[in-house]
């Protein structure tokens, strides 16, 4: 089945590392895009013309670039023209901001404007002031409907992590390929074994944040 | 009697749509007032008005003779003094029903958590909610979401409590309920604004009948004599709207 390639030399290990290094560029962009986005998304709310325009250019920018050409274009392109020395995870890490602040950005927006305008009504009927109102009504509801929101969103940046091979980056894909390149004589099934461990790996990174997501719905359920 | 609310010369407009023209209103202590008319003649406008969340063109609202609309300070403990219950109850969804009531005395009122507790507690109880206090909104029927959001105002120990349409979204079997309390309200003295569709109700609970229609006030004038013999062709025709013939 190709699974005996695992246990030969550091190969395990190897593949652990390269699940490390996508988590540490996952982890980084989105601990930067979880802040920059929601601190654009509340500008957002604030329905500032000039603000939403550039907004806007950015978020469709962002929706309309496949990732894999925004790596292309800040690693090779920006690189080249601003003589900048980009390595590639500053590369890749810059192009996971710049993806997840727009998508988070935009689901703070969308959450903000999900409270009906009679919540802040009854609470200003109740004598709440403006701050209290945030702090007491509108942010707790927001934030339940955030999190599972980009809890998902952060399930997938460290999916799509698996597209950094692609500007030289030596990730759990790439070294699963290494790893079944080196042993294509012995082992022929190595593929097989190879990439289910690395389903393994994924699955184990994603599925305790998918459940997290579950768990809070369920608890914030209304 | 004691005035407590005063209406002087009240115009609202929205853009150029005019909702609510020079309307004139006193309004005494404990005095039950009914607010009826047809849709869209602008009596919820009018509540929001006395509450503060519209903006008006002209005139004064005064509470106890205090201005509050224009609002001087549109927050704090002043607002308090007057309740609002609104047709969609607008509780706080992410709260329970005991903290729902709770917030406000606590956060505004700035009173001590154990004794709003305490009067919570006899609040619902009295309105039949005491094993739901614990609950969400959401595990809520309807009529017993409103009588929650009665509480919600009632516990600020407001001196007037609006009430707009707070039946229109309810089951029929569910409005007495709601009814009921409001009802109870009224024997307690409380001055109350009620804008309702429910003409039994406000023969029963009105001391006092508004007929608003294009913006002003049409007639003003007891309950009995408004269902039994309406002064203006208005009226008249409003009223038989809600009655068939057989």
């Amino acid at each position: 089945m190709g699974f005996e390639v695992l246990w030969k030399g550091k190969n395990l290990i190897r593949l652990l590392g390269g699940l490390g290094v996508a988590m540490k560029i996952s982890l980084i962009s989105v601990v930067i895009s979880l802040t920059l986005g929601i601190l654009l998304g509340m500008l957002m709310t604030l329905k500032q013309p000039l603000a939403n325009a550039f907004m806007r250019v950015y978020l469709e920018f962002i929706r309309i670039m496949p990732q894999m050409v925004l790596l292309f274009l800040v690693f090779f392109g920006v690189t080249k023209i601003s003589g900048w020395n980009l390595s590639s995870e500053a590369s890749s890490i810059i192009v996971f901001s710049l993806w997840g602040t727009a998508e988070m950005a935009d689901l703070v927006r969308g959450c903000f404007f999900s409270i009906p305008a009679i919540q802040y009504e009854s609470s200003k009927a109740l004598g709440l002031n403006r701050l209290q109102t945030y702090v007491y009504v509108i942010i707790p509801q927001i934030a339940r409907r955030l999190v599972p929101l980009s809890i998902n969103l952060i399930t997938r940046m460290i999916k799509t992590t698996s597209l950094v091979m692609m500007i030289g980056i030596v990730e759990v894909l790439k070294t699963g390929q290494q790893i079944i390149e080196a042993n294509r004589k012995t082992s022929p099934n190595a593929a097989f074994g190879v990439f289910a461990a690395i389903f393994i790996l994924y699955f184990l990174a994603c599925y305790p944040i998918g459940r997290l997501a579950g768990y809070l719905e369920k608890r914030w359920e209304n | 009697m004691e005035e407590i609310l005063k209406i002087e010369h009240l115009s609202k407009r929205f853009d150029d749509l005019s909702i609510l023209e020079d309307i004139n209103l006193s309004v005494n202590k404990g005095e039950v007032t009914v607010i009826l008319g047809p849709s869209g003649c602008g009596k919820s406008t009018l509540l929001r008005c006395i509450n503060g969340l519209e903006e008006i063109q002209e005139g004064n609202v005064f509470l106890d003779g205090k201005t509050v609309n224009p609002p001087l300070k549109n927050t704090g403990k002043d607002r308090t003094k007057i309740g609002m219950v609104f047709q969609s109850y607008e509780l706080f969804p992410h709260k329970t029903i005991l903290e729902n009531v709770i917030l406000a005395p606590i956060v505004v009122q700035k009173r001590k958590k154990e004794e709003v507790v305490k009067e919570a507690k006899q609040l619902l109880e009295r309105v039949g909610l005491s094993s739901k206090k614990a609950q969400y909104p959401r595990q809520l029927s309807g009529g017993q979401k409103q009588r929650a959001a009665i509480v919600r105002a009632l516990i600020m120990n407001p001196e007037v409590l609006l009430f707009d349409e707070v039946t229109a979204a309810l089951d029929p079997e569910m409005v007495r309920e709601v009814l009921d309390v409001m009802l109870d309200l009224a024997k307690q003295n409380r001055t109350m604004l009620i804008v309702t569709h429910e003409m039994a109700f406000a023969r029963a609970v009105a001391d006092r009948i508004l007929f608003l229609d294009g913006g002003q006030i049409v007639e003003d004038t007891t309950p009995e004599q408004f269902f039994d013999a309406p002064k203006t062709e208005r009226a008249a025709k409003f009223l038989q709207t809600f009655s068939f013939e057989s």
